[in-house]
């Protein structure tokens, strides 16, 4: 038996487990890229366009920390630019979750134990687990080349993207590799992974951000940080412009030193055991904890906070881009017609925070969805059971939760409000216009509690298909908003969704009328929950 | 005095399966109530019905007096529960979460709450995520006896408890159930009932088979007897109420029938006794009893009554 033994087997298993997660962030990355060559294809029908489009990329800032480094006039090339930073963080995510997926969270449920007292030698589970990764990277990034040159793009450029896609997938289920060795749970090889993911975007929007636009202002020379950042790397390959394929090496060679470096944790460390020690924590609870809603916020805020960061990151460069929304478009013919048709006669930048704004109300009802569904969690784990057979009864407790994702959900898009205003003042010194973007966003907090009530709704008359249902309802009040008008969907199906009814403030006038209507819809639909609630069996085994 | 828990022909189904087929619990004040039956016969079913977490679908149902599923609150401060399989918030402190469920219902001893955490060797500072299932179990304990109540609902919580643990618990339970406190206890750990308990109910396939004290049981069955005498005591196979007689050399084992032992004694008498061991049926004998024939149907031989295939 070699340390190697039964790592075929493994990786078997893992692929029969993945059978349906994997193929889908495949067929969803490929999906996007897809979507994003078009959009841009699309969008910049002329050689002036597509012109006018590069210079604005690298002249605004924003665009730079959003999107990349500017590269060029090529369609393939500006394409990338758009796409490559974003279907690099996903490629990101489905590697490297997949990495702990069958490392670390097998060592924390106990299952490596059992697999590992059979034939399997040490480093099969990581190599396993690793040969998934790098499968399905390889697979994506095929899919991805083959998408890429389907939009009539040469064959060189767009192989050069499929390998870049899957150098980001090696890179980072790397990076995973490692993190699971360090935390001892799924949740925090997780958080470095994300902690990571963070950092390399950072550092790209940073070295993108000092760049210098060069070429007649079509293209920018990123600053040196970008080149820390696989994501970096990513962008630097400018498939189509100059098609770098020396960068791809990179890739090659980070991911070469991670995996040693796993490898080397693994042999050191004892099975189930991390390279941080556990910290303990109090031996006694805080006042502040000792109440249904005391335990409901400590299980909400964290998920709270990083909604709320989240927001505010995403919104604030929104926000900055505003002053440039008649730049944007006169650049792209497409944006200026999806605009004018909000509301035809408002100004550029007032449609622009209301699309931008419509967006992000949605991003909230998101936040609110999830922490409504952790109620669903905390019955199918039982840890309901036990709240309730204290005297805690179950009024309080739903409102315990309902009240802090009600508050939450209010509190992210006031973020978004506000870092939206935030930037765009910063930019442009107009307090007043500022004000309106905050207005923007408050106006879709009735929209947003009537998702929220919808969810209670499920959760109190059909616990075990509630998370299903609630997905589905954001995915359809998404689509509505964001396709309604491309598909041509009936005015009746355009109204089922609450978003639909929000005034698009600042482009047009504030009505309250709707809003006092959709408040009314949700009250109402709570006030049925609670009753529900009430009547109904703890639905505790999944 | 009112008994502490009275259900009357309890039915639960749960679509196809049927739950509780009729549960007929009696639970006096004071005692200390044994609930029997193996895994799926309904004893969760059951408590999760006292404790209004369920709705039976037929029958009646009183707990201290009050109709668990309509007084909920009110009733859950006079009792604690602790549930079978324990599972607690994994980023709060084991003490974080005793703390918890122990102020929830309604104020706690701090005293008494630090003393059990002492005696049942609980790391109060740990996370509830690296808890073993037993150290889960004794969260949820020490939080439930922690509390000053009337009643203790048990669902079989000692599960994950090693036999040290499991003796500290079997004290604190004879602590807390003194001075009138009443517990049920759910258990298929029956030397733990045995010791334990002064009354038992035996549910089987949602149903009552047999209730009582283990005295009471005891007469419903057979003791078994080894005795050594001077001369052989051939006649006790036509004695009434003997089974599985073995003649040995020197006397004879057997089983007789509570009605019969003293007739069988006084013909031991007459063989001059020089040894006698009897002993008394254990729980497990007992509990056999009611489902010997799904052992034997498990074991896969036909021998049991009822189990041939």
């Amino acid at each position: 038996m070699t340390a190697w033994t039964g790592t075929w087997r493994l990786a078997r298993l893992a692929l029969r487990r993945d059978r349906i997660m994997l193929p889908v962030w495949i067929v969803g990355i490929t999906l996007l890229t897809w979507a994003g060559v078009q959009g841009v294809a699309s969008a910049y029908a002329s050689e002036a366009e597509r012109a006018a489009g590069a210079s604005f990329a690298a002249a605004n800032s924003a665009t730079r920390i959003f999107d990349g480094p500017a590269s060029g006039t090529d369609i393939g090339s500006m394409a990338m630019v758009e796409t490559m930073g974003k279907l690099a963080i996903y490629v990101a995510l489905m590697s490297g979750q997949a990495i702990i997926r069958h490392t670390r969270r097998e060592e924390e449920t106990g299952r490596a134990e059992l697999v590992g007292a059979s034939v399997v030698g040490r480093y099969a589970r990581l190599t396993a687990a690793l040969a998934v990764a790098v499968g399905a990277s390889l697979v994506l990034g095929a899919c991805v080349a083959a998408v890429v040159a389907a939009n009539d793009l040469p064959w060189a450029g767009s192989l050069l993207a499929g390998a870049t896609i899957t150098g980001v997938g090696i890179c980072f289920a790397g990076i995973a590799a490692v993190a699971a060795q360090i935390a001892t749970t799924q949740r925090g090889s997780n958080a470095i992974v994300g902690a990571a993911l963070g950092l390399a975007f950072v550092l790209r929007a940073t070295g993108d951000a000092l760049g210098t636009i060069a070429d007649g202002g079509v293209r920018v020379v990123s600053a040196w940080p970008s080149w820390l950042s696989p994501i970096g790397w990513a962008q630097q390959v400018r498939a189509f412009d100059q098609d770098n394929w020396g960068v791809v090496a990179l890739f090659g060679a980070l991911a070469v030193v991670l995996v040693a470096v796993a490898y080397a944790l693994t042999s050191r460390r004892d099975l189930g055991a991390g390279m941080v020690r556990e910290r303990s924590g109090p031996a006694s609870a805080p006042a502040a904890l000792l109440s249904p809603f005391g335990l409901a916020w400590r299980l909400q805020r964290m998920q709270l906070l990083a909604w709320g960061c989240a927001a505010a990151c995403w919104s604030a460069p929104l926000g900055a881009l505003g002053d440039s929304a008649n730049d944007m478009a006169d650049a792209s013919a497409q944006l200026k017609q999806l605009l004018e048709a909000i509301a035809p006669g408002a100004s550029m930048v007032d449609l622009y925070f209301a699309y931008v704004m419509g967006l992000l109300g949605i991003v909230a009802a998101a936040y609110t969805v999830q922490a409504l569904l952790r109620m669903r969690t905390e019955e199918a784990t039982g840890r309901l059971e036990p709240l309730l057979s204290s005297a805690v009864g179950r009024r309080r407790w739903l409102a315990s939760h309902a009240v802090i994702a009600a508050a939450g959900s209010v509190v992210v898009l006031l973020v978004s409000g506000v870092s939206g205003a935030i930037g765009y003042w910063a930019v442009t010194g107009d307090l007043g216009g500022a004000v309106g973007v905050i207005g923007a966003a408050t106006v879709y907090v009735p929209a947003v509690l009537v998702v929220g009530a919808f969810v209670i709704t499920a959760f109190a008359l059909a616990p075990r298909w509630a998370p299903a249902i609630a997905w589905f309802a954001l995915a359809a009040v998404l689509t509505v908003s964001q396709f309604g008008d491309t598909f041509d969907l009936p005015q009746w199906a355009l109204n089922v969704s609450p978003f639909t009814h929000i005034p698009l403030v600042p482009a047009r006038a504030l009505t309250l009328g709707p809003l006092f209507w959709l408040v009314g819809a949700a009250a109402a639909l709570v006030a049925l929950s609670f009753a529900a609630f009430r009547r109904r069996d703890l639905a505790i085994a999944a | 005095m009112d008994a502490a828990i009275v259900t009357t022909d309890l039915k639960k189904r749960y679509g196809k399966t049927t739950a509780l087929d009729g549960v007929n619990l009696t639970v006096e004040t004071g005692e200390i109530h044994g609930f029997l039956g193996p895994n799926g016969a309904g004893k969760s079913t059951t408590i999760r019905i006292l404790l209004g977490l369920i709705r039976a679908d037929a029958g009646a149902v009183t707990i201290l007096g009050g109709d668990p599923w309509r007084d909920a609150v009110a009733l859950h401060r006079r009792l604690a529960y602790v549930p079978g399989d324990v599972n607690l918030w994994p980023n709060l402190t084991g003490g974080e979460a005793i703390d918890l469920l122990a102020s929830l219902r309604g104020g706690f001893d701090k005293v008494r709450r630090d003393e059990m955490v002492e005696r049942f060797q609980l790391d109060p500072t740990r996370r509830c995520s690296a808890y073993s299932k037993g150290n889960r179990q004794k969260v949820a304990i020490v939080a439930a006896f922690a509390s000053d109540v009337e009643l203790y609902l048990l669902d079989e919580p000692t599960s994950g408890l090693d036999p040290l643990m499991e003796s500290v618990f079997q004290d604190v339970v004879r602590e807390g159930a003194s001075d009138g406190r009443t517990v049920l206890l759910s258990s298929h750990i029956l030397s733990e009932a045995e010791s334990l308990c002064d009354r038992v109910s035996i549910i089987r396939e949602g149903r009552i088979v047999e209730t009582g004290t283990l005295d009471e049981m005891r007469h419903l069955t057979r003791t078994s007897v080894h005795v050594v005498t001077a001369r052989l005591p051939v006649d006790l196979a036509e004695l009434p109420g003997v089974h599985d007689l073995e003649m040995h050399v020197d006397g004879a084992a057997f089983e007789v029938d509570a009605e019969h032992f003293d007739t069988v004694l006084g013909y031991l008498t007459g063989c001059s006794v020089l040894a006698l061991t009897s002993t008394p049926p254990t729980l497990e004998d007992l509990f056999l009893r009611h489902y010997g024939d799904e052992l034997a149907k498990l074991n896969g031989n036909g021998n049991g009554a009822g189990g041939a295939r």
